[in-house]
């Protein structure tokens, strides 16, 4: 069956972009375009395999009797000690719904980075070969991990995510800035792995007690019903599941890698990286690992019934949510802006997930891919823009301009909206796709955001309503409602204020009045992305369901406990007028009277509040007094006791005693001995033949003498044996 | 034949010997070839006896032949070794042997 | 004991006595005559064994040819040996003890040895016969060509060895 053939080619979806990997990094460094290509080729491959494998199970499941077993496909495996560890993949429809997105997303920004690198101009970027070496090394990363069918492959890929999310980061590396406060982008990538590095060593911490529990790192093992049953019923220290426990301890690495409150603050600071990464790592992939994970693991979550983790996963999820979404109304660089809103957006899923909603969390995750990544895109094409009219003005002049810096006296931030302004008119394309997603973002009807998000507000009613298939326990879910609602509020205010801001009004600065429309290698992947924006939403349409139904229906991952929302027209339209409320504050305060100096009407009334969110609840601070600096002195302690006192004598000791050793061998050993018998042999020569020179006296009648002696000799010899 | 053969071989014997005492012994060139001489002569003396006491009943006169063949090379050789000596002698002044080393080591 | 035995005795001293002259003496010459007088010892053993061809050429050769030889050279190298050099050198005791030694082995050993001895006549004609088969093809023609091509080698040798330069 042809259907078999390709899904058992799954596995070169991640191996094309690796190789795209592999051969930038090795042959096609040097020239740009060749690398260009090969990256677009790369991901275009994986993109085709993957959207052929998604239709391909979706056809599998809905016309085929059998439900989608995700059918894991073992491909090796490498024997750990008594037991071997079976590598192989899988395809089901969650798979499936992710190859789905990632692919294509993310050849949406590969195409987007041609521009961006400024490929073909004079400012193109001295790295630009190695930048698509590294996104398309990512790709390879976040795909391995949806098709993988262990922890350990996934574990394997997950941290392949993390190096290059560093790398990425920190991508201009030399770049350094006169305010000591402000983080520079190396300093941010090594934010962002540490801060990552914590969850993750939760994670692992998981999955080792898994392992020693059930002995199996493979999914569809894990997830048999026997093993579901155990974990369930034995228990940690006499207290708490199995089952809970590892749920918890491998969400520790989701709220890392998806940045959740507390580890969400790496995030922000990840915005130093070219805006083709915060894209693709921290809007469509990297952070949605973190969901896609717990998605996988959500039978490990079930497995107790109402049990503690997922109430834990959906507060986690709802407080994020909210409290992002206080920072994001302070801030005023365009790209942080996005990004609380990302983290924000991820607690909304992770709280979809805590109470039950499994296909709204997912379809959210989906959603809010292509809209997330069309912001980005978006805003980094607008500071594009912003840079390029900065560059025209400052450095060409018009004459009667002299190079200015920031309107508050700083250096020039391109990323600043106090910057901006009016930019809808120079940057059309940019500008309506960027209201595209914007809309879909606050959820809007009938943009994507709104199906997906009213679902997770639909469900969280309906589960405090009614108690949710999970078990879950009756009464919570409302705080997660309403914490949700709140947080839809803010998201559609900081939304509007971001692009009336950017967007609206007359430009605040000469640089905002000179920006050029991008490039069509960056406007295109815009305008595709904001169709997909505008339209996937249908899909998820709750009476006629795609997404539920690839899912839900036809998918055994729960059987049939996914549950599904009934469409509710109250709740649909409590979460439409809180978006609409949120836009109408944001054209009030920006909108209507466009800002003409770079004051925010906020500041004043909220007073310290504003300063609270705008410093991001000054957490960064208390983590580096409270954790980050006695953690360095007990290393510089550690160093130095190691070092001076247990290190420095050992090391010196052993040299000390080696020469010693040396010495002393050599005079009991070497000289009377090797020597010895050395000089002995000579000498043994030296004197047997001096002994035996004296026989040749080179006198005959000493010579005819001893024949003589010797027949005579020989003579007795013969008499006395006869 | 009244005589027992081995009076005349114990003859021989001492003869032989006292020359072979000459040719270890002795300093001068000329006194070892008087010594060699004297093993010849015991030598020659031995094969007649044994040729009259042994072979002569076969009609074989082998033994004679013999050692006239032995007194033959006994004069060419110390024509020779005293002609050697003679040489020498020019040469070094010397006829004593055990000055005759060049070969020692 | 017959005359015989006398006789046997009698010359036995005389060349035993030579040959001890030849070896103890001190005095070059006067060994050299003792080897004279050894050499007619013999020559009378072999006419005591009826080989007087024998001892004929044992006279002429030896006594009349060797013996003048030596004579010769003893004189021709005079200059060398002064009555108080040292006659033997170091290991004469040694190469005494081992001649005596030797002496004693070998004379014990012929005294015990029983000797195939045949009573037999000497033929009339021995010394006929000794001539023929000196030439004799199937005698010891060849043995007596090679002696006589030895000597003229030796001549030879000796004249260019002993040569002035």
């Amino acid at each position: 069956m042809t259907a078999n053939l390709f899904f058992n080619l799954t596995w070169l979806i991640p191996l094309f972009p690796l190789a795209a990997f592999a051969i930038i990094v090795l042959w096609t460094n040097r020239n740009q375009l060749l690398s260009t290509w090969v990256a677009w080729i790369g991901i275009g491959l994986a993109w085709i395999l993957g959207w052929l494998i998604f239709w391909l199970a979706g056809y599998h499941a809905k016309y085929l009797t059998a439900p989608v077993e995700n059918f894991p496909v073992p491909l090796f495996s490498i024997p750990t000690g008594s037991t071997e560890l079976q590598v192989g993949f899988q395809v089901d429809t969650l798979t499936g719904l992710m190859l789905f997105m990632v692919p294509f997303v993310c050849l949406m920004i590969f195409i987007y980075s041609k521009g961006y690198m400024n490929y073909g101009t004079k400012a193109v970027d001295s790295r630009y070969s190695r930048f698509f070496a590294y996104i398309s090394l990512f790709a390879c990363g976040m795909l391995g991990l949806v098709v993988s069918d262990n922890l350990v492959t996934l574990l394997i890929f997950w941290e392949v995510m993390g190096l290059c999310s560093y790398l990425l980061i920190g991508f201009w590396f030399e770049k350094k800035y006169a305010d000591p406060n402000r983080i520079t982008p190396k300093q941010a990538g090594l934010k962002a792995f540490l801060t990552t590095r914590i969850g993750d060593i939760l994670m692992l911490a998981g999955m080792l007690l898994l392992y020693t529990q059930t002995g199996t790192l493979t999914f569809k093992e894990i997830f048999s019903s026997e093993v579901l049953e155990k974990l369930a019923t034995t228990y940690a220290f006499g207290q708490v599941p199995w089952a809970t426990v590892i749920a918890i301890l491998i969400f520790g690495g989701a709220v890392g890698k998806s940045a959740q409150f507390p580890l969400h603050i790496w995030l922000p600071d990840a915005m130093e990286g070219p805006t083709p990464v915060s894209a693709l790592i921290h809007a469509a992939t990297m952070v949605s690992a973190g969901v896609y994970l717990v998605a996988r693991i959500i039978p490990l979550f079930v497995a107790v019934e109402g049990g503690t983790q997922l109430a834990v996963v959906a507060f986690i999820g709802a407080f994020t949510a909210l409290f992002s979404g206080t920072m994001a109304i302070a801030q005023n660089d365009i790209k942080r802006v996005l990004a609380y809103s990302t983290i924000s957006q991820l607690g909304f899923m992770f709280a979809a997930l805590g109470i039950g909603a499994y296909v709204a969390a997912v379809f959210h995750l989906i959603t809010h891919a292509f809209f997330k990544a069309l912001l980005f895109l978006g805003s980094g094409s607008v500071i594009h823009g912003v840079e390029h009219g900065h560059h025209h003005t400052a450095h060409e002049g018009h004459g009667h301009e002299s190079p200015e810096g920031d309107l508050r006296g700083g250096e020039f931030d391109a990323n600043d909206m106090m910057n901006m302004g009016g930019l809808l008119r120079r940057m059309p394309a940019t500008g309506w796709a960027f209201i595209v997603g914007a809309l879909a973002l606050t959820g809007i009807f009938p943009w994507a955001g709104f199906w997906s998000k009213d679902e997770i507000l639909a469900d969280a009613w309906n589960a405090f309503m009614h108690g949710t298939e999970f078990g879950v326990a009756k009464f919570w879910p409302i705080f997660v409602w309403a914490m949700l609602i709140v947080a839809a509020l803010l998201t559609a205010f900081y939304t509007a204020r971001l692009v009336f801001l950017t967007f609206a009004g007359r430009p605040r600065t000469e640089a905002a009045h000179h920006a050029p429309e991008s490039v069509p290698s960056m406007t295109w992947p815009l305008i595709i992305l904001a169709i997909f924006s505008t339209f996937l939403g249908l899909f998820g349409m709750p009476w006629a369901s795609q997404v539920y139904n690839l899912l839900g229906k036809y998918s055994t991952i729960l059987g049939e406990h996914i549950p599904h929302g009934e469409f509710n027209a109250l709740v649909a339209g409590i979460s439409l007028f809180v978006a609409a409320l949120g836009w109408l504050f944001g054209w009030l305060l920006y909108g209507r009277k466009p800002l003409a100096a770079a004051v925010d009407p906020l500041e004043k009334p909220l007073g310290p509040v504003y300063t609270l969110f705008k410093n991001r609840y000054y957490i960064d601070q208390i983590y580096q007094k409270v954790i980050i600096r006695p953690v360095i002195g007990l290393a510089s302690a550690a160093y130095a006791f190691d070092d001076r006192i247990v290190i420095d004598p050992i090391v010196d000791g052993v040299g000390r005693f080696g020469r010693w050793l040396s010495e002393f061998l050599k005079k009991a050993v070497d000289n009377p001995i090797v020597d010895g018998a050395v000089n002995g042999v000579g000498r043994a020569t030296a004197w047997s033949g001096e002994f035996m020179r004296a026989t040749q006296t080179g006198q005959i009648q000493n010579y005819l003498l001893v024949a003589v002696v010797t027949v005579l000799l020989l003579l007795i010899l013969f008499i006395v044996r006869s | 034949m009244q005589v027992p053969l081995s009076w005349y071989l114990v003859v021989a014997a001492a003869l032989f010997c006292i020359g072979l005492y000459g040719v270890l012994s002795r300093r001068n060139a000329i006194g070892i070839l008087m010594g060699v001489e004297l093993m010849l002569n015991a030598v020659n003396v031995n094969l007649i006896a044994f040729w009259r006491y042994v072979e002569v009943v076969q009609a074989s006169v082998a033994g004679q032949v013999f050692a006239i063949i032995v007194i033959t090379v006994a004069a060419a050789e110390a024509a020779v070794g005293l002609a050697l000596i003679i040489a020498i002698y020019r040469s070094r002044r010397t006829v004593d042997v055990t000055e005759a080393d060049q070969l020692k080591l | 004991m017959s005359v015989q035995h006398v006789v046997f005795i009698i010359l036995s001293a005389i060349a035993l006595i030579g040959a001890l002259g030849v070896v103890l003496n001190r005095r070059l010459f006067r060994s050299a005559l003792f080897l004279v007088v050894s050499f007619v010892g013999v020559a009378g053993f072999y006419i005591l064994l009826e080989a007087e061809l024998l001892a004929m050429i044992q006279l002429l050769v030896y006594v009349g040819a060797i013996a003048i030889l030596i004579i010769f050279a003893i004189m021709l190298s005079r200059q060398a040996m002064a009555a108080d050099d040292k006659v033997l050198n170091e290991q004469w005791v040694l190469g005494g003890l081992a001649a005596v030694v030797l002496c004693a082995f070998l004379i014990y050993i012929l005294t015990r040895v029983n000797w195939p001895v045949v009573e037999a006549a000497v033929p009339a004609n021995s010394i006929q016969r000794l001539g023929e088969s000196l030439v004799n093809p199937n005698g010891f023609v060849l043995p007596f060509e090679v002696a006589s091509v030895l000597l003229l080698v030796a001549l030879v040798g000796a004249v260019i060895i002993a040569r002035e330069k």
